[in-house]
């Protein structure tokens, strides 16, 4: 590991998203499109406020693990990724430049979105605003690293964004977002107990509803942050210096 | 310090498998310092995995490879050694220069470097441009600056001349002298029976074999030939006579 590397990697990657202006848009703007098109749809300011939190939780994590698994997987077919292992670039300066780079997108993306709930959609926020931000990032990282990891099982841009309603779908339905997750059959709740987005979606509505932070808040801060980096540890292990 | 009288490379019953079929059959030879070595042979006979084998970025079954007196894909020498491949891994979203600083970063190489190997691979009127909108030559002369940063002492390129009009090619030869002149060793593929006659050794390989590891001018001599597309024949039909 080393720091200069580190953050040349995550300049590099900023970069090539500052020549890609129409990413960027997407990235900076769908989110909050989205959460604006919900709260018309709902027209009721109490159930707009507990969804609201939840589209905070997800989009980070969905669009970091998209852009993230496509990044990748263009490294590993274009060959710089070959190049880069040749190179005394350590795997974590490439998985934390990932990380970086899109953190701070996703820094963007919540900042924007944020802004508009909490101003036009009077979206009532009982908890400091700290803390959501901490979630969200927390998310957006899972998502970099869960992206860099599943890219290694996909062989085609085809196969990557496949994967996203496999990691995504059942997270979200097994969440406690629909039903409540004490409500579900045992093996089910056992299921949700172990998925990282669980933990995420609780904390978040701590924040949102519950206002007070306790010890339940620190421990879903934890769950995530550690599922973030088991997951980063694990995507360091598919890159591989020697290939077949 | 750099030993003159040790080889650069230096390979012992190399194997190699690719997808369950060995590819490589227990290759052995050595490499010469400061000299330009062309690795020849047609298409699919193996020089790329040979090439993936020395920077260190090949599974290999069997066999030692020693690069500057080290194991091949020894950390130490991910410094030492510059690669380009067939394709060219640069990245087309970012301009040749924010490409160079990049990999020029990540070695740690002098930022001086850039300006340097941009103007040796004549690539100064389109280095602002960004690597998608580059030909196909282009791009790969950008790939070749990529191997060039941070003074390696061996530089291996995986047929870095195709696709170039004549003029470029010979000031690319010129270049790779220069460098070999300057102690640097050069591994240079090339499917291009013309482009042999510029290296000072040659290794001519067949269906994961070495059919002869000689200088141009002895292995005229030997298959009694001036053209070199004729003695790689003759090479083969010794082969299969035997």
């Amino acid at each position: 590991m080393n720091l200069a590397i580190t953050l040349a990697t995550a300049r590099r990657i900023l970069t090539q998203l500052r020549h890609d202006h129409r990413t960027v848009a997407l990235m900076a703007l769908v989110p909050t499109l989205v959460i604006i098109l919900l709260y018309y749809v709902i027209d009721d300011q109490r159930s707009f406020g507990a969804w609201a939190p939840i589209l905070l939780c997800v989009f980070p994590f969905l669009v970091m693990f998209l852009v993230t698994s496509i990044a990748t997987l263009r490294e590993r077919t274009s060959g710089t990724l070959e190049r880069l292992m040749a190179t005394p670039l350590g795997k974590l300066d490439l998985l934390l430049g990932y990380g970086i780079a899109f953190g701070l997108m996703a820094c963007a993306q919540v900042a924007i979105a944020l802004a508009v709930s909490l101003t036009w959609l009077g979206f009532d926020l009982a908890g400091p605003l700290w803390s959501l931000v901490v979630i969200a990032l927390l998310n957006a990282l899972l998502g970099t690293a869960l992206g860099l990891f599943c890219s290694a099982f996909a062989r085609s841009e085809f196969q990557a964004v496949q994967f996203m309603p496999v990691v995504m779908i059942p997270q979200l339905l097994l969440g406690g977002i629909l039903v409540p997750r004490d409500q579900m059959a045992t093996v089910l709740e056992w299921i949700s107990n172990v998925l990282p987005m669980s933990y995420a979606i609780e904390g978040m509505k701590d924040v949102v509803i519950g206002g007070e932070l306790g010890g339940e808040f620190w421990r879903d801060v934890a769950v995530v942050a550690g599922s973030a980096l088991l997951a980063l540890v694990l995507g360091a292990a598919t890159l591989r210096r020697r290939t077949p | 310090m750099m030993n003159l009288s040790e080889p650069a490379i230096a390979v012992r019953d190399l194997r190699v498998e690719r997808g369950g079929v060995e590819v490589l059959h227990g290759l052995t030879f050595e490499v010469p310092r400061g000299q330009v070595t062309g690795l020849l042979g047609p298409s699919g006979c193996g020089k790329t995995t040979l090439m993936r084998a020395i920077v260190g970025v090949q599974i290999v079954t069997g066999g030692e490879v020693a690069v500057l007196g080290r194991p091949a894909g020894d950390p130490s020498l991910r410094r030492m050694i510059g690669y380009s491949t067939q394709n060219p891994a640069v990245y087309r979203d970012l301009s040749v220069v924010e490409n160079l600083r990049y990999f020029a970063a990540v070695l740690n190489a002098p930022k001086s470097d850039v300006d340097r190997v941009i103007e040796e691979v004549g690539l100064s009127s389109v280095a602002g441009q960004l690597g998608g909108t580059l030909s196909g030559g282009q791009l790969n002369r950008a790939s070749l600056a990529v191997a060039l940063l941070g003074c390696p002492e061996l530089v291996v390129l995986d047929e870095p001349t195709v696709g170039l009009d004549p003029v470029l090619r010979q000031e690319l030869w010129r270049l790779f002298q220069s460098l070999a002149d300057r102690g640097v060793t050069l591994i240079v593929s090339s499917h291009v029976m013309d482009e042999a006659a510029r290296c000072q050794r040659l290794i001519v390989m067949r269906e994961g074999e070495i059919l002869a590891d000689d200088t141009p001018h002895e292995l005229r001599e030997h298959t009694r030939t001036t053209d070199l597309e004729e003695a790689f024949l003759r090479l083969i039909e010794e082969r299969t006579a035997a």
